[in-house]
């Protein structure tokens, strides 16, 4: 709600002419902070908990096989590791996106956007593969409790990254339409610890759920 | 219907015309009444020509007043369904003995006491509380809004779609037969393959959203919003227990959305998270949903321990007494309520060890909320005492929830819970808790702050019979209940043999039937109140001489709040300011910038209605189309850049010099 006023609220403001205490802001110096930043990291660590709970649902039932497939007989860690390798990739073009933004480039943050949109389908494509792969070998989530908490797991954690795209997407819209504003800069910056988030996500999936499983 | 049944289950899913319960006489005249105070509400709304102001005052506002006196009236209209289960649970176990089967067949019995522990607990205590919040903690930390006002005004109508999802389910199909927590395996496919369960699920799903994001708010309005000089030792108390609350709030409802997406998951899906066979794990939703739920029944409290801290302050016309001591206690229970949940299933057989450990962190909760207690008898201690509503309902709670506590101190002992488990004597502790502690905290918060919010007080003496019929009701409803569960008498029975335990349930009758005289005092309050609303108007703004900054402004407040953001000194700032003499400035006004409505999130709600009832029936098409309205309508919403506005000085200078003149008349 701050963009009208330059000068600030400050500690000389408490006190009136003779020492007499201050009890209204007669000039409109104060402005609270925007709580947007503050607000979506709140988001995201509930989010984090809902991560968690996937996860601790996957440490007591990930050993569940019902005399079905294990991990060792299903996860191929080479083509874990490319999808791994995308999804770190598209976090360090995001980065170069927001420093592009810094510099108040438009032209090169679209284009490390788009880049990094790009490696966030990889992802998405090479995962669709692998379940696709998965369930017709019978490996399906419904084969045993292993592969229900395996599958929700790592498809919670997709499904937010396909939204991230879609978002992704949007936001080039808008930067398109209105340029680097304030407000777009905002949501640039929200986007962008959603990305990051989803990366710390994943080195968790990654170690917790395939590392360990065959390892 | 039709003549081709695959047609008929492409269109309509599951939906029959036998999902309509035709059959059961209690059910249509419900519907038939439900149906009559719906056209008259309409007809009325029509015939005053309420149609526009509510929408552009109410529906569509972003005002956090107005969001939180929806919220609270939600939450009084939902108090009447949930209580009329109450109602009819009480009736049917005072008469079902021996050869009396009663008037409720058990199917409809079981559904009864799973719909009451879901509207009271989610779509009654939870508006309560949030609605309170939202009127209350701005004002209180002197802000014009809150952090992010779409979001609340959304937020209130995902709560609103989770309701009216619950209220359909009485009058198409049926609700669940679980229990509120809806414990797998029962819950399960196999063994809940109607529609109950999941009405139950879109419901909490959908209201959980609404309550999760209006956490998020409000944890960042209080932290980004306070006025100049507030620390967070000069906070009000009440914002105190709001903070707290709602970071519980954020940390606790994750778990709820992730605990009921595997059920959905085992129920649409059939993956084996909580099934029996194929390697699932029943016990692990129970552990999952009591993280929740433990965390949950102190984000009810917290709020109305706020309420009685200021009351109590207030009408003893002292400082509170031990202010830091009660911010810590309050922190503590926050921090304690993770560490406890186990003690919801000790029988669970978990070994000495785990009980033991789960059993002393529940028993040391007590500590920091015996501190409270005391503190709030210290604050009264040589006070100059004003027995006003708020206040009776105050004292009230503290002899009630006293011994609330002190039974479930008893239930925190393992293997007294063993004994215990499952009895009449949990159900009786647990309603001392909450209706002792959280529903006369908000009864009390809804009577202190009702003149900030509408102009006038609300009338005494229907406000001190409806305490006084509350009061009584409670201890003739509840305590035959803990003789009940000493004797072994388990929850959820429909019909018993014994008849020497009659007696009991019919004191027990009694009992709701006061609270009926209770909740109907209150109405009449609420009627006569409007009536002699003149008699009872308050021009100051500060009606009971009051201490924090909500006081400080008028009642009702301008759209702003504050035409000045007030500067605060110490945590009584409103107390403070008056002690230093301070005058209301009236002149140098200046434009004030505001949010603007908008109806997205009536729209978004609506359509969240929509797309739950398809997803309910396995109507797949109207769950696609509706899922692809929200969508649409979302990424509509943030292409929306025109958000604000500003109030112009001639508004604002009109607003206060009229209430200049209303102050001036006065002396």
């Amino acid at each position: 709600m701050a963009a009208h006023s330059t000068a600030a609220f400050t500690a000389d403001d408490f006190k009136g002419p003779g020492d007499t205490p201050v009890f209204h802001d007669a000039e409109g110096k104060h402005h609270p902070e925007g709580g947007t930043m503050l607000g979506f990291w709140l988001y995201l660590m509930s989010d984090c908990l809902i991560f968690a709970a996937l996860f601790a649902v996957y440490a007591v039932l990930g050993r569940n096989y019902a005399a079905g497939p294990s991990p060792k007989d299903l996860f191929d860690l080479k083509l874990v590791a490319l999808n791994t390798s995308m999804l770190l990739f598209s976090s360090i073009t995001y980065g170069f996106a927001m420093l592009a933004m810094e510099k108040e480039s438009q032209g090169r943050m679209q284009l490390w956007l788009a880049v990094t949109g790009l490696f966030g389908l990889c992802f998405i494509g090479l995962e669709l593969y692998e379940f696709q792969h998965l369930i017709h070998e019978g490996a399906t989530p419904q084969r045993s409790a292993f592969l229900s908490a395996f599958f929700t797991l790592v498809g919670t954690h997709g499904l937010h990254v396909s939204l991230g795209i879609v978002w992704l997407v949007i936001l080039m819209v808008q930067v398109q339409m209105r340029g680097l504003g304030t407000e777009n800069k905002r949501r640039l910056m929200c986007l962008s610890m959603f990305w990051h988030f989803l990366d710390v996500v994943w080195i968790g999936v990654f170690t917790f759920v395939y590392l360990m499983g065959v390892l | 219907m039709f003549s081709n049944p695959d047609l008929q289950k492409l269109l309509f899913g599951r939906l029959t015309l036998d999902a309509i319960p035709l059959h059961e006489p209690i059910l249509l005249v419900t519907f038939a009444m439900v149906g009559l105070g719906g056209l008259v509400v309409l007809g009325g709304l029509t015939y005053f020509r309420l149609w526009g102001p509510l929408w552009r005052d109410w529906f569509t506002s972003v005002d956090h007043k107005k969001i939180g006196i929806m919220y609270i009236v939600l939450a009084l209209v939902m108090l009447l369904r949930g209580f009329a289960d109450a109602l009819m649970m009480r009736a049917q176990q005072a008469m079902a003995f021996g050869d009396v089967e009663g008037y409720l067949p058990p199917h409809h019995y079981d559904q009864i006491f799973t719909a009451h522990g879901v509207i009271m607990i989610f779509f009654v205590a939870m508006p309560l509380v949030t609605g309170l919040m939202n009127f209350v903690v701005p004002l209180q930390i002197g802000a014009r809004d809150v952090a992010f006002p779409f979001l609340n005004n959304f937020s209130f109508w995902m709560t609103v779609a989770g309701a009216i999802t619950v209220m359909a389910s009485l009058f198409v199909g049926e609700f669940a037969r679980t229990g509120w927590l809806a414990y797998p395996p029962l819950s399960g496919p196999a063994m809940s393959p109607g529609v109950g369960v999941d009405y139950y699920i879109w419901a909490l799903q959908i209201a959980g959203i609404g309550t999760l994001l209006s956490g998020i708010n409000l944890i960042a309005t209080i932290v980004k919003m306070r006025a100049p000089g507030m620390g967070m030792m000069r906070m009000p108390i009440f914002t105190w227990t709001a903070l707290c609350t709602n970071i519980l709030i954020v940390a606790a409802f994750p778990i709820l959305t992730a605990v009921l997406a595997m059920l959905s998951l085992d129920r649409y899906v059939g993956t084996h998270f909580f099934s029996n066979d194929l390697g699932g794990n029943p016990m692990m939703y129970v552990n999952l949903i009591w993280i929740w739920g433990h965390p949950e029944v102190y984000i009810l409290i917290l709020p109305a321990f706020g309420v009685f801290s200021e009351i109590t302050a207030t009408f003893s016309r002292k400082r509170l007494f031990g202010y830091a001591s009660m911010v810590y206690a309050t922190v503590v229970i926050t921090i304690l309520s993770y560490l406890v949940w186990l003690h919801h299933f000790f029988t669970m057989g978990s070994g000495a060890s785990v009980n033991s450990f789960f059993g002393i962190t529940t028993m040391i909760i007590s500590i920091p909320t015996g501190a409270k207690i005391f503190n709030w008898l210290f604050t009264m201690y040589k006070g100059r005492i004003d027995f006003d509503v708020p206040m009776l309902w105050t004292i009230g709670f503290m002899v009630t929830f006293t011994i609330g506590g002190m039974t479930g101190v008893l239930l925190a002992v393992p293997p007294a819970d063993f004994v215990l488990h499952n009895s009449l004597f949990l159900i009786a502790h647990f309603h001392n808790v909450i209706i002792g502690g959280v529903l006369f905290g908000m009864l009390a918060g809804i009577t202190y702050w009702f003149p900030k919010a509408f102009g006038y007080k609300l009338d005494p003496f229907w406000g001190k019979t409806s305490f006084w019929f509350w009061l009584t009701g409670f201890w003739f409803a509840f305590m035959p209940l803990y003789i009940l569960g000493l004797m072994g008498v388990t929850r959820r029975v429909q019909h018993f043999d014994d008849p020497s335990l009659q007696i009991w349930f019919v004191i027990a009758a009694f009992g709701a039937f006061l609270i009926l005289l209770g909740i109907a005092s209150f109405a009449v309050t609420l009627v006569v109140s409007f009536l002699k609303r003149e008699e009872l108007r308050d021009v100051t703004g500060d009606p009971w001489n009051g201490r924090t900054l909500e006081w400080a402004t008028s009642s009702p407040p301008p759209d702003y709040n504050f035409a000045f953001t007030p500067v605060v000194h110490d945590h009584d700032a409103w107390w403070d300011m008056k002690k230093r003499g301070y005058t209301r400035p009236l002149s140098g006004f200046q434009k004030i910038h505001m949010p603007r409505s908008t109806a997205t999130g009536l729209i978004l709600g609506v359509l969240s209605i929509v797309f739950s009832f398809a997803m309910i029936w396995y109507i797949w098409w109207l769950a696609a189309l509706t899922f692809v309205a929200l969508t649409v309508v979302t990424i509509g919403h943030t292409f929306n850049y025109a958000r604000d506005f500003y109030i112009p000085v001639d508004e604002v200078v009109r607003t206060e010099n009229a209430r200049t003149a209303l102050l001036a008349e006065r002396v």
